[in-house]
């Protein structure tokens, strides 16, 4: 341990500095036998949610805190930003929703009207999926203590088969649902205070039931990995992948969506969209044989711009073991590395 | 299941990628004519980020190295006007300046170590994003500020304009640490030695004011063949081309490949404005030293706006020998004679999110640059899979 050592920002930003601290702070003081329940998904995994299994069905069960400046933005506000993120989480596991659980903090002297319109944007969400809130907790911290509001929420879901993504494998396709990084680059943009001078950005925060659901329900076992792209992006999921099961993973860069809005400003601030958040997207690893079908189907339930953007393959070389490469709009080759710190704070 | 050509940004990736295709061929063509390694110097941050951005280094042969040169305003500005702005801000005159000048650490072992800093201890310190973002701010208020204007002759037309308009309120004084780019081209070589340039590909926005024939005087007096390029990765493939043309040719000249942007004599208007309301002096760069003609300070005309009259501000102060902090190649790397991996702080101490030296601050600044497309740590390791990635399809 280095002397004197600080928790940074890019301590939670989703990179690599984030699964260093929380293998380091947590995983590894966790003994073996008590990193997950029996027959389940646990800790070391790091995915999206932990399994339960009970008998023949899996309780999937998901935890995160949620916090975003501006508290309102495009296209939602940190009530929907912490219900959808919740319900995604489940989805990516394979599970169907059922029930969710809050615990909201507010900073002292925060207006009430604020607090009220969030926690009712957080409940429209909840009750339009038909899920139960079947409990929570709501404290208030001194003045200084924290930044206006947080919300922890509980999601607990569950499927006759979870998606682990360790079932990814060598000539799997990498599809995304839609157009990446809208999240991230609308809240950057809010806070560097350019939202009136940049037109189209909007986050596209939302719950994905209505695309993975029945996605699973017609593909099922062909899908062998899905997350959600939040903090570190597309990259940061890709090399979590990647490194998990020890392969390459080989993205084209020109078939990756991008909203041309999205795509300009970025480029003007010289950062990544591959590093960036969003809130209402998936990249799947399917199996090669349906990765067309998969992307047809997506097409037809409205994901207009869902695409096969890459492949697993066996690494060529001890140097791209566990790598993303990305082969450029001009054909030169780059690796996708998680560099989160240039992104601020957005979730 | 490509994207679709339908769209005009499909169509024009579609064109990008098959112009950008016929370019390397001729590139790799002429490279084979080649007797020696050709270095070619990329001017501007924003080329380099193009550079590693699209991978061009991967696409080009061996015999063409590409050099980062010093075109980033913030990596050259010297630390002595940051301890002195730290001052006054300290002192409760606010300071005004952009989102990455005030992270730009000041000289050796100063405390607070940048403006950022000194707002964190109770300075005065306000992010603007323009010059005219500045005027309106200090309109509304009353209290003394000082602008402080970072850039080369890309932004000089926006703060001399406004000055010969007489809008700048009197509470609002300016800080100029403009540089000129020409001179230090010129200073690169002939004063530095080191790196024997083949080729130089010269910055587009900067040329869009002062024109593309400011930089005859490369091939003429130094015979470098001189591109001025745009940004985009065929801009930047395609002066390496006419670069390396002009090379086997045996034949130095200036070519402006970004004629839509760029015209000869550059933008009349712009360039009178600077003329207008700035001199040309010796001016110092930091770590680098002084560069003859190189800086752009306010005539007598204008002296009511100058910072640097009104407080008695020192350019440049006695002692220099702190522009450098310790360990830091900055200076080396903004001249081509080192690379970032080459400086033993490159991404241990000095990080994005905590910039030790100047070029690791700007989103220009090479060191920024790669440390954000880590994949040129292991260049000579990409090239070798690269060519086996190709028979996957």
């Amino acid at each position: 341990m280095v002397k004197d050592e600080k928790v940074t920002i890019a301590h939670g930003a989703g990179g690599r500095e984030m699964w260093e601290v929380i293998s380091k702070l947590i995983v590894a003081k966790v003994p073996e036998g008590l990193r997950r329940t029996k027959g389940g998904i646990g800790i070391d995994e790091l995915d999206d949610g932990a399994v339960i299994r009970i008998e023949d069905k899996y309780i999937v069960v998901t935890v995160d805190s949620y916090t975003v400046k501006p508290l309102k933005f495009p296209g939602g506000d940190l009530g929907v930003l912490a219900a959808s993120g919740t319900i995604n989480d489940l989805l990516m596991m394979g599970a169907k929703p059922v029930a969710i659980e809050d615990a909201v903090l507010v900073e002292e002297g925060t207006g009430m009207d604020l607090v009220r319109e969030i926690m009712n944007s957080f409940i429209r969400v909840v009750t339009e999926e038909g899920l139960a809130l079947i409990g929570g907790d709501f404290k208030v911290m001194p003045k200084g203590s924290l930044d206006t509001m947080v919300i922890t929420s509980v999601g607990i879901g569950i499927t006759d088969r979870p998606i682990a993504d360790s079932e990814l494998g060598t000539g799997d396709d990498i599809i995304v649902t839609g157009p990446i990084a809208e999240h991230g680059a609308t809240i950057i943009a809010a806070q560097l205070g350019m939202l009136d001078n940049i037109k189209g950005l909007r986050s596209d925060v939302k719950p994905l039931t209505n695309v993975m659901l029945p996605l699973i329900e017609k593909f099922g076992d062909y899908i062998h990995a899905a997350r959600d792209p939040t903090r570190g992006g597309v990259a940061s999921i890709l090399n979590e992948w990647a490194s998990a099961i020890g392969k390459t993973i080989i993205i084209r860069r020109e078939d990756i969506p991008i909203e041309e809005s999205t795509r300009n400003f970025l480029d003007m601030l010289g950062i990544d969209s591959l590093q960036v958040a969003s809130e209402g997207l998936a990249v799947l690893g399917v199996d090669h044989e349906v990765a067309d079908d998969v992307v047809k189907y997506l097409r037809s339930i409205g994901q207009v711009q869902a695409n096969i953007i890459g492949r697993v393959v066996e690494p060529l070389s001890d140097v791209v073991k566990g790598r993303v490469l990305a082969e450029t709009e001009v054909g030169g080759l780059v690796f996708v590395d998680t560099v989160s710190v240039l992104v601020p704070r957005i979730c | 299941m490509n994207r679709s050509t339908d769209t005009y940004r499909g169509l024009i990736d579609k064109i990008t990628k098959e112009y950008s295709k016929s370019l390397v061929a001729k590139i790799r063509k002429l490279a084979e004519q080649l007797k020696n390694v050709v270095k070619i110097m990329d001017f501007c941050g924003t080329h380099e980020w193009t550079i590693t951005h699209y991978g061009i280094r991967t696409l080009i042969p061996d015999e063409v190295e590409l050099i980062a040169g010093p075109g980033c305003p913030v990596c050259v500005t010297p630390a002595y006007y940051v301890d002195q702005l730290i001052s006054l801000s300290l002192e409760g005159i606010e300071v005004l300046t952009y989102g990455d000048a005030v992270r730009l650490p000041a000289s050796a072992g100063h405390t607070p170590r940048s403006l950022l800093e000194a707002k964190a201890g109770g300075g005065r310190v306000h992010i603007v994003y323009s010059f005219m973002d500045a005027v309106k701010y200090a309109k509304t208020r009353s209290n003394e500020m000082v602008f402080f204007a970072i850039g080369f002759e890309t932004t000089m037309p926006s703060v001399a304009s406004v000055i010969m308009k007489g809008k700048v309120p009197k509470n609002l004084s300016v800080l100029t640490a403009y540089r000129y780019t020409p001179p230090i081209v010129k200073h690169l070589l002939t004063e530095v030695g080191a790196v024997q340039l083949d080729g130089i590909i010269a910055p587009g926005h900067v040329s869009a004011v002062i024109g593309a024939s400011s930089w005859e005087f490369i091939p003429k007096e130094y015979g470098v063949p001189t591109v001025v390029a745009g940004f985009e990765a065929i801009d930047v493939l395609a002066a390496i081309e006419k670069i390396l043309e002009m090379k086997v040719r045996g034949k130095a000249g200036l070519i402006n490949e970004y004629s839509r942007v760029v015209q000869w004599d550059g933008n009349k208007l712009a360039k009178q404005a600077i003329f207008e309301v700035f001199e040309v002096r010796d001016a110092y760069w930091r770590g680098i030293g002084f560069v003859r003609e190189s800086g752009g300070f306010f005539k007598d005309k204008f002296k009511e706006h100058d910072a640097i009259r009104e407080y008695g501000l020192k350019d440049p102060p006695a002692d220099l020998s702190k522009e450098v902090v310790p360990g830091c190649k900055c200076h080396e790397v903004v001249l081509g004679l080192s690379k970032p991996t080459h400086c033993p702080l490159f991404m241990k101490v000095c990080r994005p999110d905590s910039p030790y030296g100047p070029c690791m601050v700007s989103v220009e600044g090479t060191c920024r640059i790669w440390a954000e497309h880590p994949e040129f740590l292991r260049l000579e390791e990409i090239k070798s899979v690269g060519a086996a990635l190709k028979d996957l399809g």
